[in-house]
């Protein structure tokens, strides 16, 4: 569920216009337009636009008039605000350790997977889904119950001078938990078609298996990987409903900027919210356009060598 | 020198080899031929250490080299796609098998790119060294895939299917600058094919194998003359399997009496369609042409013998000779044959 | 299947097989087995009796009622969108499907966010709705928007790449042997693509039932009249009702095992069609 599909990018553009209104009533001799052959391209097309711009567009455009209506010394007095920006320190640098940590885990995981028959394993791989599953909420009150001074991981780690619920620690904990599955997910259908050639004439050629991997086969599905990374980077930076359980929200220490916005709106402080959203959508855009490019890059490296 | 003894392999039930025993000397370019399944590649894979033999040993050059793993045998292996380093340009896939060595054998940067180069040169390839595989064509991959694996100087080159993934002409030029590539460089090489023409072509010794089994070593005129078993006979070149009779040490098959040293009862026979002559029908037919149809300079008689066998005969044609018309009664007399036992 | 490999050392196999098995322990299974311990701490009479009642109830009932409305709009959308991107040539097609992914890359609590500042007592339409006494933010038709944003994509995200790389030849074929288009996407579109429709429906209604940041934003967390049920779970947890929180949680879990489950056996049972319909 996590590559984008992909769309013969060689495409000749066609207009779409009065693609549907066929048979067209006049002749259009000279027209660019290629008769489709199936139909339903107005309905189908129609139902897409029109519930894309409702349900998406129309709100998301409402936050960005909403954000560019703001004077400038609104927003000079919100993004100086350092209680915003500790919490979005805290978004994004846990979000950034959570998903580092999770690009070693994940490729560990789909490695193994992989590679490695052993018994259980298919329960296995299929739980790897579970926090796409799990509501957030259920996971958040699980994790903080778990890591608390007093619960089974906690009480573990509290001799050892950890502490994890309640701190920021805690944030990039719930941060890895619902990340996992994007790395794994999106490095184990590339590490399923990498060629076992590729190990071969790497060790004909003299390397040892440490060499192969790093020389080989890790940049074979380093485009995958890095895509896996920014996905669960970008789920994480948003994340809400299993952080607070655990991170204990304290202002300007362990309080993440999506919490923010919601206690601004609290207050009724309607601008507030809006900076911080529009700040945090821009991140999101830009992410959205990395990960397009990362997986360009996966694409053409998987790309037919036969 | 490599010697194979009693090699053994088997997949589940399936035996992939079944003791295997071969010696390829120095400086030889030895064909692997058969059909799908009957091993080659296997043999290929135990000889690179890709693949561990269950049973038999591996010498190489006199040392025991069973248990050596494939990282340790020098020994060259171009696979049948290739198996490029796709995120690697061209010069870089070339100096992968000397980037990884042990510090203390790694020839220096200088050294490396100067080895390159020249490598590339030989392969015709020195202007695309900054390029990535997926830029290139197929024959100009295979050649990337070769130098990088000549890059390590092997004692022995092994070429899975090499020619099998390229178009008709293409394949042909690469074959014969492939001999000549290993002629100029002393190598030692060993290459599988389904494709009789490329090994008789190509090879110094040709390796027929079938259901894990070799069925006959040989140089190319060796084998097509004296195929060793029926399946060689039918696996190299063409031949009519014609049912036989033997007794006495003596074949018979359409009133001819071949000598035979099969023993007596039922037999096989097998004569290639070049190997008959055409005479005189006035001394007495013995077949009837069905079809006749020009192939250039031959002419190919499809026929069938008085004892209702149907066999095919090519013989030469003269410019302007007549076709003869179907229907017509021949006389034919094989000039070789080979009678082997009828269960064998 | 597993690869062919050339022998990993035994040593790696084992470590790298045992730590894969303790990543997935300790970081999934345990937050699982900490939800059901917590749930019968008290045993299994309390657990019981923390479901009953008037608001647990409601929760349960409303978290019903959102999905029942927000699936199937969503895969009617899902079915349009993967129809229209996969069965023709347009312009701008990668900007589509990038516009549909678009609610997976915004954080929940802006999902609910926009529509409290388009349909809110400040928004847009709020000084129109208030006068035609319309209530969209804190109650239910709030609740479901924001979780059909939330779950737009998951329908149209399975079906896209596997509708992509069936192409359209078995649609055109339909169609030169006389059947209309409906017809074609009943009896030749759909049996194929049926399963993995079937996973994002899965998925849609996980995320659908189990979504928190965003509904929490509209909702006004209403007790009995616009709490879902992982609202529920936060209110008791606040409350220090660990008891009754981890018993709503344990029921939101076992929906998340069952959407894995079926997904499993889908892909066990099926996996010959599965591979044939993905032609690999």
């Amino acid at each position: 569920m996590t590559a984008s599909p992909s769309l013969h990018p060689g495409q000749a553009p066609q207009t779409v216009q009065g693609a549907g209104h066929s048979p067209a009533p006049v002749p259009r001799r000279r027209s660019l337009l290629r008769r489709q052959v199936i139909p339903g391209f107005t309905l189908s097309m129609g139902i897409t636009l029109g519930w894309l711009s409702l349900i998406v567009l129309i709100p998301l455009a409402g936050l960005v008039i909403r954000a560019s209506g703001l004077p400038l010394d609104r927003w000079i007095t919100v993004l100086t605000d350092t209680r915003l920006l500790a919490a979005l320190r805290l978004s994004f640098g846990g979000a950034l350790i959570a998903a580092l940590i999770n690009g070693v885990l994940g490729l560990i995981v789909a490695w193994v997977l992989v590679r490695y028959p052993f018994p259980g394993r298919k329960l296995i791989d299929s739980m790897i889904d579970l926090p796409f599953a799990l509501p957030t909420a259920v996971a958040g009150i699980a994790l903080s119950a778990l890591y608390a001074p007093n619960g089974w991981l906690g009480s573990l780690l509290a001799p050892l001078g950890i502490k994890v619920a309640f701190t920021p620690l805690g944030a990039v904990v719930a941060m890895v938990f619902i990340g996992l599955p994007f790395v794994v997910r999106t490095v184990q259908p590339v590490l399923e078609d990498i060629d076992v050639e590729l190990e071969e004439a790497a060790a004909c050629l003299g390397a040892s298996r440490r060499q192969t991997f790093w020389m080989v086969q890790l940049p074979t599905i380093a485009p995958a990987l890095a895509t896996g990374i920014s996905l669960a980077f970008a789920r994480a930076v948003g994340e809400y409903g299993s952080v607070i359980f655990i991170a204990g929200n304290l202002p300007r220490v362990s309080e993440i900027a999506p919490l923010l916005i919601v206690t601004r709106l609290e207050q009724y402080d309607y601008v507030g919210a809006t900076a911080i959203a529009t700040i945090m959508l821009a991140a999101s855009f830009i992410l959205l356009l990395i990960v397009n490019v990362l997986q360009k890059w996966n694409r053409d490296r998987q790309g037919g060598l036969r | 020198m490599i010697d194979l003894q009693q090699i053994h392999k088997t997949f589940g039930a399936f035996t992939a080899l079944d003791h295997v025993s071969l010696s390829i000397p120095r400086g030889r370019m030895v064909a692997l031929l058969g059909p799908s399944g009957s091993g080659k590649t296997t043999l290929l894979r135990i000889i690179a250490g890709l693949e561990h033999a269950d049973g038999g040993i591996i010498r190489l050059d006199g040392q025991d080299a069973t248990d050596l793993s494939a990282r340790d045998r020098r020994i060259g292996f171009v696979f049948q796609h290739y198996a490029l380093f796709r995120h690697m340009t061209v010069a870089d896939n070339v100096a992968f098998g000397l980037k990884v060595r042990p510090r203390d054998s790694r020839p220096s940067k200088d050294e490396i790119r100067e080895r390159v180069s020249t490598l590339l040169k030989l392969v015709h390839l020195d202007g695309l060294a900054g390029r990535y595989p997926t830029q290139l064509s197929g024959g100009q991959r295979q050649r990337v895939a070769l130098a990088r694996a000549l890059a390590v100087e092997p004692r022995l080159l092994l070429l899975d299917e090499p020619f099998g993934a390229l178009d008709a002409q293409v394949r042909k030029d690469l074959r014969r600058w492939m001999r000549r590539l290993h002629d100029d460089m002393g190598l030692t090489s060993v290459f599988v094919t389904h494709d009789q023409e490329e090994a008789l072509e190509l090879a110094d010794d040709v390796v027929v194998m079938s259901h894990g089994r070799i069925e006959q070593i040989g140089t190319p005129a060796d084998i097509y003359d004296n195929p060793a078993t029926p399946f060689v006979y039918q696996f190299l070149g063409n031949a009519t399997r014609l049912a036989a009779t033997v007794q006495g040490g003596t074949a018979h098959l359409n009133g001819w009496q071949i000598p035979a040293t099969a023993p007596d009862g039922a037999a096989v026979a097998f004569i290639r369609p070049h190997d008959w002559t055409l005479e005189d029908a006035a001394a007495g037919a013995n077949a009837t042409l069905r079809h006749a149809s020009v192939l250039g300079s031959s002419l190919r008689l499809d026929v069938t013998l008085e004892d209702g066998q149907d066999i095919e005969v090519d013989i030469r044609r003269d410019a302007g000779q007549a076709v003869p018309a179907a229907g017509s009664a021949l006389r034919l007399t094989p000039n070789r044959v080979a009678v082997f036992p009828a269960t064998a | 299947m597993s690869k062919r490999s050339l022998r990993d050392h035994s040593a790696t196999r084992l470590s790298l097989v045992a730590l894969t098995v303790v990543i997935v322990l300790l970081f999934l299974l345990l937050p699982l087995a900490q939800v059901l311990q917590q749930a019968f701490a008290k045993g299994p009479a309390v657990f019981w009796h923390s479901l009953q009642g008037e608001d647990p109830l409601a929760a349960i009932r409303l978290t019903l009622l959102v999905a029942a409305i927000s699936v199937p709009l969503n895969l009617v959308f899902g079915l349009a969108a993967s129809w229209a991107i996969t069965k023709f040539d347009f312009p701008g097609k990668s900007l589509l499907v990038s516009l549909i992914d678009l609610p997976f890359s915004v954080s929940p609590v802006i999902s609910g966010l926009i529509y409290v500042l388009l349909f809110g007592a400040h928004g847009f339409l709020g000084p129109w709705l208030i006068e035609h006494n319309l209530k969209i933010i804190f109650a239910v038709p709030g609740i479901v928007l924001a979780t059909v944003f939330v779950t737009f994509p998951f329908v149209a995200r399975e079906l896209i790449p596997l509708m992509e790389e069936q192409g359209r030849e078995e649609e055109e074929a339909a169609l030169v042997l006389g059947a209309s288009g409906w017809r074609t996407f009943w009896s030749v579109t759909l049996p194929n693509v049926k399963w993995a429709l079937l996973y994002g429906v899965l998925l849609c209604n996980a995320r659908a039932m189990g979504e928190f940041g965003a509904v929490s934003v509209v909702s006004g967390h209403v007790r009995g009249l616009t709490n879902t049920m992982p609202l529920h779970v936060e209110i008791l947890y606040n409350e220090y009702d660990f008891v009754g929180a981890f018993a709503v949680a344990s029921v939101l879990a076992l929906l998340a095992l069952v959407t894995l489950g079926i997904k499993s056996a889908v892909e066990w049972w099926h996996r010959d069609e599965l591979a044939a319909t993905r032609r690999h």
